[in-house]
Parts: C-alpha cells; sequence; structure tokens
C-alpha cells in the first residue's frame, strides 16, 4: 500500500493533498514568538527602572535618541495652517501638560477626559495625561450633551480638556450635573468657571518624569455603545503597547521614514490607537488634519504631504468614490505605497477601486474598542480577498463559534456562519468594562472573548465579517446603542414608544432611523416630526442622532414589553419577519 | 440676496432644524456652529441644488465654509 492512501472502511482511499495542523500538533510554542520577543525588546524600551508607560514609549524615548528632531506630528488646520512639532517639542509640551495636571492635585488613576477637534493640545493632553499616570478619555467632539454627560459621569471625569466653543455649547450646561469634574482647561480663551490651559501651560515646567506605571496600570478609557443599558467604558492598560507597536508593524507596516495618515477621531478608539500611539512608537510622522471630509481636499493632502501609509474607512472611500474618478485624475501619488481600512466591512468594489484609481488595493482589517488594536487583517505580506477583513495577525487566534446554552463550541466547518471569538489573552485586550462587571465577564466563554460580531472563515482562514449579533447600529464606522437614541426620544412629551434601528446606507453602512409611537393628544406630522429631530439633535448631537423619524400607531413588542428591533428592522426592509412568536398580540 | 440667505437658512433646517437663525454668524465656519456631520453636510447641499436649482459641483465644496461662502457662491451661480 502506498504511503499515499490509506484505509477507510474497508475501502483504500488517498490522503488528502494537504496536511492541517492546528497549535496542539506544534506540542511546543514555535519558536516565532521568541523572533516577536526579540523584535519587541528592540523596538519598545521600557521604563527606566522598571514598569511600562505609553507615553513613555511613543515620545520620550525618541525625543533623547536619534528621531529627536523628526517630525512626530504635522497639524495641518481648516484655514490652511499647518505647524509641525518634532518628538523632542513634543516631549517637552507633554512635561508641560503633566506638570499642569500634578500642579492641580491629579494622581494617578484620575481621570482626564479630553473634548476636542483635532487640534495639537487634544494630543498634548492625551499623551501629557498617559505620562503622567492619568487615565485618560478622548470623547467624540461631534456628540451632543447627553452623551458627554453619561461618559464623564460613567468615568468619573476630574479633569476636561475643552475648547471655548464646545465648552458653551456642549458642557456648561450639563457641568452641574458631574459632581466629580473639578478642573476644566479651556485651550482658548479665559472663561469664568473655567482653568486658561494656554497660561498654566506658560507658567509649567519643561522637565517631567514619567510616572511609574506598569503593563496592568489603566492607561485610556474608550467607550462603546451596547445593545441595552449605556455606554460602556472599556478599560485599557499601558501593557497595550505591544499590541499597538506589532500591528503597526504587521497590519500597517510603519517605518520611520513614513508619513502616515489616519483619518479617524481620536475620539473613536481607531484615532486614539492608530491615530495617535501605533505611529509614533515607530517614530513615523504623523498627518493630522482638523478640518472635516472633503474629498477634494484629501486629495490634495494625499499628494502634498506626500503620504506613504494611509489608514481610512469605509465610508470615507465610498464618499471619495461618489466624487467621481475625474478628481483623483488631477493629484499623483507617487510616494503611496500601503492602504488600510477599518470601521465597517470594506465592499469588494471599494478596494477594486483603490486599485484602478489610486494604484494601490485597499487593505480591509478588522477589530474593536474592546481589542485595543488590530487583530484580523489584511497584511502586505498576503494576499487580498476582497470583501474579507483577512486572516489573523501573528499571536492572535481567532474562532467562529455557535452558542449551546451558556456555553459555546467552536465550529471547524469553513464558510459556517458564527459568532467571531478571539482566544483571550492579547495585551491589548480591554480588562474590563468601568463598574459592570457582570457585563464584562458576559463578553467571554472559557478562554474566548466573544465579539458579537457575526463572521465565517473560508477555508483558507480569511473571515468574511455577516453583521452584528445584536442591534447595535453602526454609523460610518461608530457603533451607536439604540437604547441610548430611545432614551432621548422618550424624553419628549409626546412620545409613548421609541425603537431605533440601523437602515441600511450605501455610503455610511448604516444610517439610524427612529420609529416612535406617540401619547394621546399629540398628531403626527411634519411640524411634530422636525420638533423631535431637533430635541434628539440638541441633546445626542450630529453623530448619534436620527437621520430619519417616523410614526406607528403602536410599536411592535414581546409579551414582556420589549420594543422588538428586529421586526422594525425587517418591515422597513420588508425582509421576512422571522420568528414572532415573542410578539405581544400574535397568540 | 437676502432671499437666498432665506433659502439657505431654510434648506438647513430641514436637515438641522434645532437651528436658531438669530444665532447663526455669518463669517464663522458653519459646521463649528453647527453640529453637521459629515452626511448631513453632503445632505445639506444636495437639498440646496434642489431648492435653488442650481448645480454646485464636489470640486466646490471646499470653498463653501461660512454662511456668507455659500451666499455668494450661490449667488454668482444664478
Amino acid at each position: 500500500m502506498s504511503l499515499l492512501t490509506t484505509e477507510k472502511e474497508g475501502k483504500i482511499v488517498a490522503r488528502p493533498g494537504i496536511i492541517r495542523k492546528t497549535a496542539a500538533d506544534l506540542r511546543a510554542l514555535p519558536n516565532l514568538s521568541d523572533y516577536a520577543k526579540a523584535d519587541l525588546q528592540a523596538g519598545l524600551a521600557g521604563l527606566p527602572g522598571g514598569g511600562v508607560n505609553i507615553a513613555f514609549e511613543a515620545v520620550d524615548r525618541h525625543a533623547c535618541g536619534p528621531l529627536r528632531d523628526h517630525t512626530a506630528f504635522r497639524f495641518l488646520g481648516r484655514d490652511g495652517s499647518r505647524k509641525d512639532l518634532s518628538y523632542a517639542e513634543l516631549a517637552r509640551l507633554t512635561n508641560r501638560f503633566a506638570n499642569v495636571l500634578r500642579r492641580l492635585g491629579i494622581v494617578k488613576g484620575d481621570r482626564v477626559f479630553v473634548l476636542a477637534g483635532r487640534i495639537p493640545e487634544l494630543y498634548l493632553a492625551v499623551l501629557g495625561g498617559l505620562k503622567m499616570g492619568a487615565v485618560v478619555s478622548p470623547l467624540f467632539s461631534a456628540f451632543g450633551p447627553e452623551p458627554l454627560r453619561t461618559r464623564m459621569r460613567i468615568g468619573e471625569a476630574r479633569v476636561l480638556v475643552t475648547t471655548s466653543e464646545l465648552y458653551r455649547r456642549k458642557v456648561a450646561k450639563i457641568r452641574e450635573s458631574l459632581p466629580t469634574l473639578e478642573h476644566v482647561l479651556v485651550v482658548d480663551e479665559n472663561i469664568p468657571g473655567t482653568l486658561d490651559l494656554g497660561r498654566l501651560m506658560n507658567e509649567a515646567e519643561d522637565e517631567f518624569v514619567c510616572a511609574q506605571t506598569t503593563a496592568e496600570d489603566m492607561s485610556l478609557l474608550h467607550f462603546t455603545s451596547g445593545t441595552t443599558g449605556t455606554p460602556k467604558g472599556a478599560i485599557h492598560v499601558h501593557g497595550a503597547v505591544t499590541t499597538h507597536y506589532l500591528t503597526g508593524k504587521y497590519a500597517l507596516d510603519l517605518h520611520p521614514e513614513d508619513i502616515f495618515w489616519c483619518t479617524a477621531d481620536p475620539g473613536w478608539v481607531t484615532g486614539t490607537s492608530y491615530g495617535i500611539i501605533a505611529p509614533l512608537l515607530h517614530g513615523v510622522s504623523s498627518i493630522i488634519d482638523e478640518a472635516d471630509f472633503d474629498a477634494e481636499r484629501w486629495y490634495r493632502i494625499l499628494q502634498d504631504q506626500g503620504v506613504t501609509v494611509w489608514y481610512t474607512a469605509p465610508t470615507a472611500i465610498r464618499m471619495l468614490m461618489k466624487a467621481g474618478k475625474e478628481m483623483p485624475g488631477r493629484f499623483s501619488f507617487p510616494l503611496l505605497r500601503f492602504i488600510a481600512s477599518v470601521g465597517e466591512p470594506l465592499n469588494p468594489e471599494a478596494v477594486w477601486w483603490g486599485k484602478e484609481v489610486l494604484n494601490l488595493p485597499i487593505h480591509d482589517n478588522w477589530w474593536q474598542t474592546e481589542t485595543g488594536g488590530i487583530m484580523i487583517a489584511n497584511t502586505p505580506a498576503f494576499d487580498i480577498k476582497p470583501g474579507s477583513m483577512g486572516r489573523p495577525l501573528p499571536g492572535i487566534e481567532a474562532f467562529i463559534v455557535r452558542h449551546e446554552g451558556d456555553s459555546v463550541a467552536v465550529v471547524d466547518a469553513p464558510d459556517t456562519e458564527g459568532e467571531l471569538a478571539l482566544k483571550r489573552g492579547w495585551p491589548a485586550m480591554f480588562r474590563g468594562y468601568l463598574n459592570n462587571e457582570e457585563r464584562y465577564r458576559k463578553c467571554f466563554a472559557g478562554d474566548l472573548y466573544l465579539t458579537g460580531d457575526l463572521a465565517k472563515r473560508d477555508a483558507d482562514g480569511y473571515f468574511w465579517f455577516i453583521g452584528r449579533a445584536d442591534d447595535v447600529i453602526k454609523s460610518a464606522g461608530h457603533l451607536i446603542g439604540p437604547f441610548e437614541v430611545e432614551s432621548v426620544l422618550m424624553e419628549h412629551p409626546a412620545v409613548a414608544e421609541a425603537g431605533v434601528i440601523g437602515k441600511p446606507d450605501e455610503v455610511v453602512g448604516e444610517t439610524v432611523k427612529a420609529f416612535v409611537s406617540l401619547r394621546q393628544g399629540f398628531e403626527p406630522g411634519e411640524e411634530l416630526r422636525m420638533e423631535l429631530l431637533a430635541h434628539a439633535r440638541k441633546r445626542l448631537g450630529a453623530a448619534v442622532a436620527p437621520k430619519e423619524i417616523a410614526f406607528l400607531p403602536s410599536l411592535p413588542k414581546t409579551r414582556s414589553g420589549k420594543i422588538m428591533r428586529r421586526l422594525l428592522k425587517a418591515r422597513e426592509l420588508g425582509l421576512p419577519e422571522g420568528d414572532t412568536s415573542a410578539l405581544e398580540n400574535s397568540a | 440676496m437676502e432671499d437666498i440667505r432665506a433659502v439657505v437658512i431654510a434648506t438647513l433646517k430641514k436637515i438641522a432644524p434645532e437651528v436658531e437663525e438669530q444665532e447663526l454668524k455669518d463669517d464663522s465656519p458653519l459646521r463649528s456652529q453647527v453640529d453637521l456631520d459629515s452626511m448631513d453636510w453632503l445632505n445639506f447641499l444636495i437639498a440646496l441644488h434642489g431648492s435653488l436649482s442650481i448645480d454646485i459641483p464636489e470640486a466646490d465644496y471646499a470653498r463653501l465654509i461660512t454662511l456668507s461662502d455659500l451666499v455668494d457662491y450661490l449667488k454668482t451661480k444664478i
């Protein structure tokens, strides 16, 4: 009998043409991990005297090395201005900010929130805060007062850094309801009840010794939304810097000579992990554009700044596609060498559009607020499957699982839909939801972190996103919790019930659509619709408020009174309604 | 001139009904006075095209920052 055949049920059959291995077949961990370890030791320094601090690795280490005069950030203002900061200047200014906090009596573990557009002070506050051991939470400047209040309350903000305009429009009216908030530092004006950050920075010392944080000390607090209840504050630690470093290398291929542009706002996790931390770890020069999306402006930045690595989002790519092929034809991008995208699945057309128009395919990748860094990616090293999020990065084990009662079972068969799960333990994994141990525990089954995303894995190991396992809405790459929107609508005296869904949209993925039923005495009509929209926008801000509001006589509910968003969505899309046995008036 | 400004504000209020006309400053960036995300902004420009029948090519979007920019631009197109 040939070695290429085997006996199965009494018959001689050919063996398969491939030997598939699992980690268990290796019996010992491969030496590749030693390679990663050696790489890390060369790439990250660790604090003198032990411990680790993200800001030290990102800034201070370079400020006293060969990259001291290298540009760390180039800030492009709305008005066409340009401001460069070298690694040495960044170290000096973040030292000053750390000293400002210290003078205010801020100590390790205190929460410092930042609410600003993409201006230099935001970056100084994040890095300076981390440097002095504070826990930093960047907030999205397009949030309205209500999402800001909720997040600062949960996070027990002690300090807020913001601008005069945002303070007046959004913070002043909620300040009284934030008893923990002691100091508001305003960057550009002296407003009564706040501190003038400019003056404090001028008075502060240039020298600061980085706080002796450990890998498990809390560094950043990023808020994310769930289906029910308030937003969750995902706790991250200084040790996450290992993931930021390695993913900057494997998924984005960052080199010190790169000009890198991450278009995400630091109010979302991408804009912090990859808009601030990862590029600095690699000694890269980052472009930060203060202005909002504008197709021509973006092409001009790619060209004029000589961007080499670009990390952006599907919504932006689709908006560029909408602006037509003529516009990019007026620019050239000879230095651009790698493009990646994150936030929601990148449709195959967009991957191919990149290849045709920018002469480079776009590499989609996948991760979440909770993972702290890129987990699954189309990398420079591997073939791209357009429409797929790619394969797990080195050190990451990803699975498709099926729920079986209280536990989960790993699905090995390729192309089978299930929940995407990751083996716990990578350095940037979140360490909890602030003050919500129960919700944190619910994210795990044994050794696996359950992502809440539905996906499938093909026979080549590429993962394909299918949708969310819950009702969370993904709009322009941002997660929006329907509960947060419904609660605000319910505050309006006319509203009896509210149900909020994500309505598919070809550019932004999903838009927020609200269905409301009215209390007695109120009649649906254009005027009331506009009033509700104004109410929601004032409270929630443009990024979270619904784009559409529809009236219904009543909303579909379960017998226990829970609004069935799934059914609202099915009806909106004209899809089969599925199992409606739980509907209150179904039986 | 006044008519165009009125149309611009009426169109803006369809997207962002919370806008208080008397609080708008003509010469400071509209998007720093009114919360408009990228989608709102695009919808606003598209709606302007609808209400005034003026074609606003994408290449001109970058110049339209303040209320005065918009009014002046639309005036030249009428």
